[in-house]
Parts: C-alpha cells; sequence; structure tokens
C-alpha cells in the first residue's frame, strides 16, 4: 500500500524547539506521520511525541463555530462584538486597558499580524506570550551580552564538540531528537557530557559527569568557572580585548561569590572546570532550569561570560545554546511578539526603530513604551486596569504561576477572547467569546526552531466546520477596528513577504534578524520553500554568528555582565520544608491539550506525580502510590507519590502537565509563586517552597470506560486510552452502593460483573454492552492493584475474565470438555498424554476422571492414540 | 480358593471387584437384573445424550472371563453370620470365606397420600430411567425434589418433549450445594428451557384416576395435572439384611476405616455405610471406600479417610459446581463474583487464609483446581487478588500499585520511538 497516492506533505512538528520535519499522509481517518529525511533538524527521526502526532488530528473535542457566552454563535457577531468592544474599551481608557496572550505555538504570519495589530495600530505594547514562561531570560540575556537576541551557533555544533554540557535541561526527555544527534556523534567522537541539575534525569544516563547543584546556584557554578578559567590562564584574551568589554568587573563579581553556594563537592566542580577549561570544542546547552528563575537573566550571562572570555563563540562545535520549549518561540522573538519588543529584533525604546516600524506599517500610533509583561499583565487585568484580553492558542490558567489568580482575573475581566482549536481548556472555559482556530495540520505559515532555521508548516487537512487561521482572525479585528488597508491579507504568503521586508530595515539599521533574501518570494516559491536557516540576505545565508567577533551592541563589542549569585525567592522554612521542582515529562507536551489525545503517550507516565526522595517519603510516612497533599503559600495539590532517589532529599519534583481537564487536584501552576527575574519577567517556576503531608483518600479507584467521563471526587486523573479514557481516583467519604456510584460516574445503565470482597474493602465492575466492554471500576482501600494497560486494552473488546484485574498467565485452550465433573478438557489431557503419563498419572494430574470416573475410557482412549510409536529397529 | 460373596452390583461394587484379586472364588448378588453400570451417567441416557449400552461398566463377558458367579435378579433374604452363609430368594445358601454388603440405598418415598399409585416412581436405576422415556412428548411430569437428581429427571424428560415442573420444598434449588443467588442463577436457567419450578412448595396428596397417577396437589390448593410424578427427595441406606443379621447400624452399617463391620468377616462399602457417622451419596468418596475394601481383602492395611466433595449438575447448558462448605459464619470471609451478562455466578468461602467453600454457576471449568485448593488446605492469601478467575491467573508477578506512575522499565527506550535509531536514519 505504501507507494501509492499522492506525494506525502512536508511540515514541520509542532511541539518542542528542536524543530523536526515531518512528512504527513491523508488518511480516511487522519493523518500518517513519518520523519522527514531531508530535514536538517532531524534526518528522519522523530520522538515518541513526534510519531503519535497522527492520533492527535480527531476532530474530537475541536471547537466548529464561535461561541459567546458558551453558545454557538457566527463568525459575523462574535468579530463585531470583539473588535467592537476593543474599540470601545480603548476609546473609554485608552490602548492600554486592553493586551493580547500569545503563544509560542502560533505561527510567525499569525504572530507577526497580532503583533502589528498591538503595537502599531491600537498603540499598546500588552501583547506578551506564553514564551515569557519559557525563554524570556534568554532573551534578555542575550541581548545585555551580544546587542540582540541571537542564537550564536548550530545544532551541527552539539555533533562537532568534544564537550556538551546541559545545564538546566533534561535533553533526553524535552528535546529528545537533539539528544539522540548528540549521542550519535559521541558514539563516533567520543564527546563528554556534563549535566548541571539538582535532579538526576534521563539525560544523565549517557553523563560523564552529573553536577547535582543546589536549586538555583547556576550562577555561582559559571562564576566560579570564570575565575578558574581566569586563574588556569585559559581566557582568550585577544578575543576579549578584541571583542568584549566588562571582563574585570565581570570576574571582580565572579570572585566575591564562593563555590560553597553551589552545595557541590569541590572535587566535582573542579573536574568539570578542568574539563572545560581543557575542551576548546565546548557547547554549553542551557534551558528551563536556567530560564526558569527570578536570576535567570543572571545565569544566562554567567554562562555567556565564560563563552565570551574563551572567544568559544560562533565556531564550529563551540558556543552557548538555548534551546526553546516551543515548536515557533524563535519566530515569536523574531516578529517582537513580547512586550518588551518591537519587531524583527527591534527595539521599542529606540525611536529610530520606532519611526522605521512605524513607517513601514503606516502605523497610525506605534507603542512607545514596554507593555506588560506575562504575570504583570494577568495581575493588571485582575486589578481593572485591563478591561479586554484576547489569549491566544496558550492555557495560561493552568501554566501561569499562581494559576488561581489567573482564573480568578479572566473571572472578572469584563471581555476576555480565546481563539483556540478547543472551547474545552481551562482557559477558554473562562472566556466570554471563544473564537474557532485551526490546528497544526491545518494550518499553513512558517516557524523557526532553536537553530534559526526556518521552516513551513503547511496544511494537510480541511479546517473543521468554521474554524479559521489565527493571522486572518487577528486580521479580520483589525479591518474591522477600521485599518482596512493595513490587514488586507489574502494569504499567509502575503504576511511572510511583508516580515520578510521588514527583516530588511531591521538589518539596515544594523540589527541581526534578515530574511529580506525572502521578500519577493511568490506564493509557489513560498509554498515549496525547503527549510533555510536565517540570516538569509542579498549578502549572507545561514551560517554562525560572532565568529568574527562583531556584535550588535552599540559598540560592536559583546559585554561580559557582572553577575553575582543571589537567592531564590522564598526560602525552606518550617511550614513549608521543601523546596518544589518543576517540569516536562517524556511523552506530554504543555498541558497536554494535544499530547494527550493520544493514548499511547498516556502509557509512559499517565498520571501527575510527585517524585520524593525515600528519606523524605519515610518521614513522612509515604508509601510508593500513596496521594501526597501539596501546600504552598499559594495554593494546594494532591500528587501520586513516586518515591525516587533521583531527586535529592528536600528537593522534590512534580511534573507540570495536568490540568482542570485531566488532573484538576494536580494543576502544578497554582502552587507556584509568581515571583519574576526583575529583567526578564520570566517567573521562577522551579524552586517554590511547599508543605506535603499524606492525602488520607478513604478509597481509591481506577476507571476505564469507551466514552468520555468525568469524576466528581477530590482527586482524580484522566488520560486516554485507545479505545477510550482511563482515570485514576480517590474519594473520601465511601460510597454505600458502587453500583449505584458507577452508573452515575460513567452516565450507564445496565447491571454490571461485579466482584466484591467485602472483608478486604475490594470491589471492582465492569458494564457491557452486547457482550463488549464499556466501562469498569476497580475500588480498594488503598492504591489500586490493576494491570492498568490491561484493562484499559479490554475496552470495546468481547467480554471476559476482565475483573480478575490481570492477564491470565497464558492459559491454553482446554478443549472440548473430556471430564465434565472436573471441568478437564481434551486438550489438557492430550499434554498429560504426550509428557508419556499412563491413565492414572494422567488423571492425578489433570482432575480428570477423579470425581465420577465415567470418563475414564475416553481418556485411557486418548492416551492410547498419543502414545508415541517406537522408532523401527 | 477362599469364598467371596457380593451384595449388590452398583457403582461401588463394580470398582471393587475391578480391584479383587483373581485368588477369591466370587459369588454377586444383585436385585436388578443385570450386572455394573454407571448410575451417574442414567441422566445423559434419559435425555438422550446416550444409549443404557454406553454406560455398562461390566458386561457379561467381563463376568465370565473373571468366573464370577452372577446371580442376577436374585435379592438376599437373610445373612446367617454365624454360619458364615447369604440366603437368596431361591433359597440356596452360599458360603462365605468373606462378605461384602453393598446394597446401596432405597430412594425415600414421601408417605403423602396417593404414594403407592401407579406413576409415582424414583429415580433409582434402569427400570425408573425408562419408565420416563417410555412418556410421549406433550405428557406431563411433576418431579418433586429440586436437588442433583431431581434436576437432572427433569432436564431429561424437558429434553425429551415432556411438559415438566418441578416442585421443591425448601427456598431455592439444590439448597445443600448452593446459595441462594446460584440457586436463582439456576432457577431462571431453567425456567427459560421450559421447565417449571416451584421453590417454597409443599405436596399434600397425590391424585388419581384408575389406580394411576392423575395430578399433585399442593398444600395451598394448586393441581399440578401429571403422566407421571418422580420422587427425588432424598435417599436411605438399605440395612434391613444387616439389622437383621445383628450388624451394628447408625443410620447405615457401621464400618470402621478398614471398611469392616461389627462383625470381622463382614465389610460394607457404599450408600448403605455409616462411617464415622457420615453417610455416603456421591461416587467419588465411594470409590475410595472401594480401593479401601480391596486393600482389607487382600490383607493389607488400608483407611479410608472421607474427602471433601464437590458436586457438579450434569445437566447439559447448566454449569454447576459446588465443592466444601459454604455457609456463612464468623470468621468467614467471602469473594462474590457475579456477571449477569454472561450468566456466571461464583462464591468462594474462605476461612483465615484458607478456602472451605466454593459455588460456581455458569462457569465451573476450574472446579477440579478450587476442590482440590479445599481438599488441601492451601494458604491462598497471596492468591485472592485474582483467586476467583482460577489457575490462569496464579503464579504471575504481583502486580505493581505503581503501574500508572512508575511504568518505567529500566530499560526503556529514552524516546520511547520505533523509529530507527538516529546513527541509522544519517547512514540510510
Amino acid at each position: 500500500m505504501d507507494g501509492a497516492g499522492p506525494p506525502a506533505i512536508r511540515s514541520t512538528c509542532p511541539y518542542c524547539g528542536v524543530g523536526c520535519g515531518v512528512k504527513l499522509r491523508p488518511t480516511p481517518g487522519g493523518l500518517t506521520v513519518e520523519g522527514d529525511p531531508d530535514h536538517p533538524a532531524n534526518h528522519g527521526r522523530l520522538c515518541s511525541k513526534g510519531l503519535a502526532l497522527g492520533e492527535t488530528v480527531g476532530r474530537e473535542g475541536r471547537l466548529l463555530t464561535p461561541l459567546i457566552g458558551g453558545k454557538r454563535a457566527q463568525w459575523d457577531e462574535a468579530l463585531a462584538l470583539v473588535a467592537g468592544q476593543f474599540s470601545q474599551t480603548i476609546a473609554e481608557h485608552g490602548p492600554d486597558s486592553v493586551a493580547f496572550y500569545v503563544s509560542g505555538q502560533l505561527l510567525t504570519e499569525d504572530y507577526y499580524v497580532a503583533n502589528k495589530l498591538m503595537k502599531g495600530f491600537i498603540g499598546s505594547a500588552n501583547i506578551d506570550t506564553n514564551s515569557r514562561l519559557c525563554m524570556a531570560s534568554t532573551v534578555a540575556g542575550h541581548k545585555r551580552a551580544f546587542g540582540t537576541d541571537t542564537v550564536p551557533g548550530t545544532y551541527e555544533d552539539l555533533e562537532n564538540a568534544d564537550l556538551v554540557v546541559l545545564v538546566g535541561s533534561n535533553l533526553a526527555w524535552c528535546h529528545p531528537v537533539l539528544y539522540q544527534r548528540l549521542l550519535a556523534a559521541r558514539a563516533q567522537r567520543g564527546t563528554k557530557i556534563v549535566v548541571i541539575d539538582p535532579r538526576r534525569t534521563a539525560s544523565c544516563d549517557s553523563a560523564d559527569l552529573h553536577l547535582k547543584l543546589a536549586p538555583g546556584s547556576d550562577v555561582a557554578v559559571f562564576n566560579g568557572l570564570l575565575r578558574f578559567l581566569w586563574e588556569g590562564g585559559a581566557l582568550d584574551t585577544a578575543f576579549i580585548r578584541a571583542h568584549t568589554e566588562g571582563l574585570e568587573a565581570a570576574l571582580d563579581s565572579a570572585s566575591s561569590d564562593t563555590p560553597g553556594a553551589t552545595g557541590l563537592d569541590p572535587a566535582e566542580l573542579a573536574a568539570f572546570y578542568r574539563l572545560f577549561a581543557g575542551t576548546e570544542r565546548t557547547v554549553t546547552v542551557f534551558s528551563q532550569g536556567v530560564n526558569q528563575s527570578i536570576s535567570g537573566t543572571d545565569k544566562v550571562n554567567a554562562i555567556l561570560n565564560c563563552h565570551l572570555a574563551t572567544g568559544r563563540i560562533g565556531r564550529p562545535g563551540m558556543g552557548p545554546f538555548s534551546v526553546t520549549g516551543q515548536p515557533n518561540a524563535m519566530g515569536g522573538r523574531e516578529t517582537g511578539g513580547l512586550a518588551n519588543m518591537l519587531a524583527a529584533h527591534l527595539d521599542l525604546e529606540n525611536a529610530d526603530h520606532r519611526a522605521a516600524v512605524g513607517g513601514f506599517w503606516g502605523a497610525p500610533a506605534i507603542a512607545s513604551k514596554p507593555g506588560l509583561k506575562a504575570v504583570d499583565l494577568f495581575r493588571a487585568v485582575q486589578s481593572g486596569r485591563v478591561k479586554a484580553l484576547w489569549i491566544a492558542c496558550t492555557n495560561p490558567v493552568v501554566s501561569m504561576p499562581e494559576a488561581d489568580s489567573v482564573a480568578a482575573a479572566l473571572r472578572v475581566c469584563p471581555l476576555t477572547v480565546v481563539s483556540d482549536v478547543s472551547a474545552e481548556t481551562d482557559t477558554a472555559r473562562l472566556a466570554d467569546v471563544v473564537l474557532p482556530a485551526t490546528g497544526w495540520a491545518e494550518k499553513d505559515g512558517t516557524v523557526t526552531n532553536s537553530d534559526r532555521t526556518l521552516s513551513r508548516q503547511r496544511a494537510a487537512m480541511q479546517p473543521p466546520g468554521a474554524a479559521r487561521h489565527d493571522w486572518a482572525i487577528f486580521a479580520e479585528v483589525g479591518r474591522r477596528m477600521g485599518w482596512r488597508t493595513a490587514f488586507d491579507y489574502q494569504s499567509a504568503a502575503e504576511v511572510f513577504r511583508e516580515h520578510a521586508a521588514l527583516s530588511g530595515i531591521a538589518a539596515g539599521l544594523g540589527r541581526d534578524f534578515d530574511i529580506s533574501a525572502l521578500a519577493e518570494i511568490t506564493d509557489a516559491e513560498y509554498d515549496a520553500l525547503t527549510p533555510v536557516r536565517w540570516p538569509l540576505s542579498a549578502t549572507r545565508t545561514g551560517g554562525r554568528f560572532f565568529g568574527d567577533g562583531r556584535f550588535f551592541t552599540p559598540t560592536g563589542r559583546a559585554r561580559l555582565v557582572a553577575v553575582r549569585q543571589t537567592p531564590l525567592a522564598a526560602e525552606p522554612s518550617p511550614r513549608y520544608p521543601f523546596r518544589l521542582n518543576t517540569g516536562r515529562v517524556r511523552d506530554q507536551w504543555h498541558t497536554m491539550t494535544r499530547s494527550g489525545k493520544a493514548a499511547r503517550l498516556s502509557r509512559h507516565l499517565g498520571e501527575p506525580f510527585l517524585q520524593i526522595h525515600p528519606q523524605d517519603a519515610a518521614r513522612l510516612g509515604l508509601l510508593p502510590a500513596d496521594l501526597a497533599l501539596v501546600t504552598s503559600p499559594t495554593g494546594r495539590a494532591i500528587l501520586r507519590v513516586l518515591v525516587s532517589g533521583d531527586v535529592a532529599e528536600g528537593h522534590p519534583f512534580a511534573p507540570i502537565h495536568w490540568t482542570g481537564e485531566t488532573a484538576p487536584a494536580a494543576r502544578i501552576g497554582p502552587l507556584v509563586a509568581a515571583a519574576v527575574d526583575p529583567m526578564s519577567g520570566q517567573p521562577e517556576c522551579k524552586a517554590g517552597v511547599v508543605a506535603i503531608a499524606k492525602y488520607d483518600a478513604g478509597w481509591h479507584g481506577f476507571a476505564v470506560a469507551t466514552g468520555a467521563f468525568t469524576p466528581q471526587t477530590p482527586y482524580w486523573a484522566r488520560t486516554r486510552a485507545d479505545a477510550g479514557w482511563r482515570a485514576e481516583l480517590a474519594g473520601t467519604a465511601t460510597p454505600e452502593d458502587w453500583v449505584d456510584y458507577a452508573q452515575t460516574l460513567f452516565g450507564i445503565g445496565g447491571e454490571p460483573a461485579i466482584l466484591t470482597d467485602p472483608a478486604r474493602g475490594t470491589t471492582r465492575l465492569a458494564f457491557h454492552l452486547e457482550g463488549r466492554l464499556r466501562a469498569a471500576l476497580f475500588v480498594a482501600p488503598g492504591p489500586v492493584e490493576v494491570a492498568r494497560d490491561f484493562v484499559a486494552a479490554a475496552l470495546d473488546q468481547p467480554a471476559g475474565d476482565l475483573l480478575a484485574a490481570r492477564p491470565g498467565a497464558g492459559r491454553a485452550d482446554p478443549g472440548p470438555i473430556v471430564c465434565a465433573c472436573m471441568g478437564v478438557g481434551r486438550n489438557a489431557i492430550l499434554a498429560a498424554a504426550a509428557e508419556g503419563r499412563d491413565l492414572a498419572a494422567g488423571c492425578a494430574a489433570t482432575g480428570a476422571g477423579t470425581n465420577c470416573g465415567s470418563c475414564r475410557p475416553e481418556i485411557t482412549d486418548l492416551i492410547a492414540r498419543t502414545t508415541v510409536p517406537r522408532a523401527a529397529e | 480358593m477362599k469364598k467371596l460373596v457380593i451384595i449388590g452390583a452398583g457403582m461401588a461394587a463394580g470398582r471393587l471387584i475391578d480391584r479383587i484379586a483373581d485368588d477369591w472364588s466370587i459369588t454377586l448378588f444383585n436385585a436388578e437384573p443385570r450386572g455394573s453400570y454407571n448410575r451417574i451417567l442414567l441422566s445423559p441416557v434419559l435425555a438422550g445424550e446416550k444409549a443404557f449400552d454406553d454406560i455398562v461398566t461390566h458386561d457379561a463377558d467381563f463376568y465370565a472371563e473373571k468366573a464370577i458367579t452372577c446371580r442376577f435378579g436374585e435379592r438376599v433374604t437373610e445373612i446367617d453370620a454365624a454360619a458364615k452363609t447369604v440366603r437368596g430368594e431361591d433359597g440356596v445358601r452360599v458360603y462365605y470365606d468373606k462378605l461384602v454388603i453393598a446394597t446401596g440405598s432405597t430412594p425415600f418415598m414421601i408417605p403423602i397420600p396417593g404414594h403407592a399409585l401407579d406413576g409415582v416412581i424414583a429415580y433409582r436405576d434402569r427400570d425408573d430411567t425408562e419408565r420416563m422415556m417410555a412418556l410421549r412428548p406433550g405428557q406431563k411430569a411433576v418431579v418433586i425434589g429440586g436437588g442433583l437428581l431431581g434436576l437432572e429427571a427433569a432436564a431429561g424428560m424437558q429434553a425429551r418433549g415432556i411438559d415438566v415442573t418441578v416442585v421443591h420444598l425448601m427456598d431455592h434449588l439444590m439448597e445443600r450445594q448452593l446459595d441462594p443467588a446460584a440457586g436463582d442463577l439456576l432457577h431462571r436457567a431453567l425456567t427459560s428451557r421450559g421447565i417449571t419450578v416451584l421453590c417454597a412448595a409443599s405436596s399434600k396428596e397425590i391424585l388419581g384416576e384408575n389406580g394411576r397417577v392423575r395430578a399433585l396437589r399442593l398444600a395451598n390448593g394448586q393441581e399440578l395435572p401429571c403422566d407421571l410424578l418422580v420422587m427425588a427427595v432424598g435417599i436411605r441406606p438399605n440395612v434391613a439384611l444387616a439389622e437383621d443379621a445383628g450388624l451394628e447400624i447408625d443410620r447405615g452399617i457401621v464400618v470402621d476405616d478398614a471398611m469392616v463391620t461389627s462383625n470381622p468377616d463382614i465389610l460394607a462399602l457404599g450408600e448403605c455405610v455409616a462411617h464415622r457417622g457420615q453417610l455416603f451419596g456421591l461416587v467419588a468418596p465411594l470409590y475410595d471406600q472401594a480401593a479401601v475394601a480391596a486393600e482389607t481383602l487382600a490383607g493389607r492395611g488400608a483407611a479410608f479417610e472421607p474427602q471433601e466433595t464437590a458436586t457438579k449438575l450434569k445437566v447439559t447448558g447448566c454449569d454447576l459446581f459446588s465443592a466444601g462448605d459454604f455457609a456463612a459464619g464468623p470468621g468467614r470471609e467471602e469473594v462474590v463474583y457475579r456477571d449477569p451478562a454472561r450468566g456466571i455466578y461464583k462464591r468462594l468461602v474462605l476461612e483465615g487464609d484458607r478456602l472451605v467453600g466454593a459455588v460456581f454457576y455458569g462457569d465451573t471449568a476450574d472446579g477440579a483446581w478450587f476442590h482440590a485448593l479445599i481438599k488441601d488446605g492451601t494458604n491462598v492469601a497471596a492468591m485472592r487478588d485474582a483467586l476467583m478467575f482460577g489457575p490462569g491467573f496464579q503464579g504471575g508477578d504481583a502486580l505493581d500499585p505503581m503501574g500508572a506512575v512508575a511504568a518505567l522499565p529500566a530499560d526503556a527506550d529514552l524516546c520511547g520511538c520505533s523509529g530507527p535509531t538516529f546513527s541509522r536514519a544519517l547512514a540510510a
């Protein structure tokens, strides 16, 4: 069947910032997905999430029409409402009374139009993005050191390096394909890998050294490194003299820090320092562990300092390397979709830049001061300063710190607009207007990955219902707000050409981002665009930055920044004695709105959990699989206990993915305090303080059903199964009648199969319809012992011994019954005969013929027939 | 040669003869005019699933080959224990060195008015079976007794197109083997195949016409017309001969562990005996007794040890099994499984960590395994979680309650892909 049909459609994966190429083939039921062997990011490889993409494009849960106040509405009505109310709010309260909160999952074209509308026409910079939670500290650090937000290197540098340092990055799980590239290169050249992370992660499995540093002490580690390099004469003084400034102050500052803050064994630290000092081809990869911190920007600069001081930047196999978490975080940065940027890497505060952009756009009211960054933005919504908010393609009620406050803010906001693929997100449920947007594999446009490679996302499927592209929705609202010409776009290609043309103007102002070579491409060329790394201008194509020592600061020199190790936002106390780290798991992404649709991605870690050190667990009386109540100054969560020596004592870890839709009690956002980095505005998501206690559930349950169901228990967590849904439950009061409870839970009637063991307090129920399993519930006083995959796989299958809660041990078909008393089948007797047993032994072994004996002649006969004839002499 | 006389050629005696050495000269009396056959399989014969010849276990050739003197159709009228002789109906005395009494039991006939009418029968032997088989489709039969035997009779006749009503005194069928829930499932299954079942129904009078049965009248006045009335309400050990011979009797003929009666030259076995005060109605212990008696006759020591017995209803389409003791009581715990869609009911009764009773309806495939657990007193604590589902679910690894959150095998592919490895993809 392969090889037939139309050629595959090449597109880009919508998950992390690696930006892998995919080949899509529409099928009657959806889409097949395979890695694109020609894409430079992945060369055909995909991770588990990418491979399962085809299972996430179903129409289930999709929003098909606009909703106003939860009721279906026409586009015209919804757009008129949005445009009218935004215009009216601006007229009454000024441009800063409205805001957009957008997403690193938007395509560049979407981002461009939204940013143009807000910064050039509404006249406010109140557009921020979930990238604020992801790499804002890197943007700020890059700009401080380089003058622009520039990623100097390319993915090939990880393959050409002799040392790769992973700082605050679980590359193995969060950027799996890039990690596989690193491992493949390591197999060839013996690359050393050092992981710097408070937690032992999957990335440590192949590490030569794992520095389990104290949370938040990255600056001390790299300040110590800078001093070590200086003391050891490992600095590149020629590069420093010719191309940098600020070394002395940086060294002074570094020397004031003590390595004790890192909590590391000095010998271990020295081993890393020696390795770094002695390895010219060194790449330092950093990610959320660096960025999500109140000192994130300083951490970035502490790392950049070491690379600048050794001149290890912009040359093959060396450089600092920020890996982003979202597919188009980089595109967002390029279009200026952050509240403190303008467009095309130009600066809001720079009058020349504003004039250039304003002139290019024909903008009536270009923003002149930074807008509200994410945390402040939602606070302004709460306080009433922002009265109309449009959230596109993101789920802040889950992902923001102090997420419960974000929900509260949306509830009081006079107008909350959400454009998304689903109305069934925690955020969309609080919106006044929900607009149906197209999703991945329906959209057309471009994304930029972590190494500046610009790739096309292409449509392979028709949008469902009345869904529209995000750029088109923003453009239509812009037109309805009165700017007909400026937003008169007919296609994504047209938006892209304008974006590319603007980048040429930015380059003329001395900026790094330049794709002006694409400003004139035709629609056909845009359609056929192959992955390409910027810059793309008349004079430059791709490659690295800064190898020539030229930076984008006013002096043209890179800045070494004096940074000091500073305390974390909160310190553990008797009331909140634990420091909670947060992060991703391998097979889920963000708030699971897409990855949660693929059943196979739920089999890896199918439930939210608290990874906690054995000593901590013992002290708290927590056993594996217990539930823990985790309380912070801002919120609480109930999580499954996963006892593990991978985390340090006192420093538990919890994944971030679960939501009100999937596990309302296990949302991590509410636990995280909204303390932010003063420069980047990025919140400190990985170092909050919490108290932990055992959650005393009266009962635990495991449920599966072919139809969606929403438990009402204090704790539940729901994921997909191949033929339905599965959920973990826990409650306090034990229901009196489990059949009644299950019928209500699943919304089905009928008499279930039921197994009860009252002395042990266990009950198991299974509902069938026409002989096939529709739903099942397993209940126990403690964590439920049940072979979950086995049970989930039984959905929609013929009835069997499901309530055994485990698969049978390969029981053979007994065959037609021979001994009716003892229920022994022909096959069992033949098997006994084949083992050479005579009648008496055969009967003893199988139980056949031991009651009434009436079957013994038949058994004798069977045995006689089975006797192996002797070979002729 | 030593002389052995056996009175009765039922299943226990048949099994004994199989095991006796050739150094005995045997005389075999049987009141029925035939040798041993498998009485248990009369129900399949009645149901038309087997022919009578299929269930004969010892035929004329067998007796001839063993040189056994067969006195079939002849009742023994007297045992003279002092003279060590027995006398048959024809008056001839036969001397024995050893005597085995295997007279079995007699069906109990409720002594209500009309019980002697023609057409009122028990369900014991071939003759009874043939009376039932002689009915024509559309004729009516009433079976008094909803126990194992009565239900097999009812199902057999129903299979022949007879209109059958079962009248049972107790609240649910097979109350000695089944609990109410299983009894109710059985009740429904029999009803659905066309048998009328009346529980808690007391028989008051059998009505006749010209000396033949016409109907059964119940205590509530209801009349059940019938052409044949089968009583299957229990059995009484046949002890009259033994009692007359002065042997010790306690409901049955008292035997010791070697199956020897109060007279050292007289053994007894089968449904006529009482061993440690217990009577026997199922075949498995009878076979065990026959084996012990054979050893005793051979001069070797052997002792009969009653085992927990399992019961299985031989009605095609009604899978029913029970074993052990399943009454509720202090210190007893039970695990119950009901699957109405598949028509399955199972109940296990535990005492401490031992299984003491099991009742299955609808799925009896693992009966032998459960029976063995009860007999052996196996500690089932570790199996309890999936015990109900039989041996096919035992012996695996303990389930990991972390399954949902810790399904992280040590050798798991780091990215969980099934695609080619990166290096392979690059090389391609």
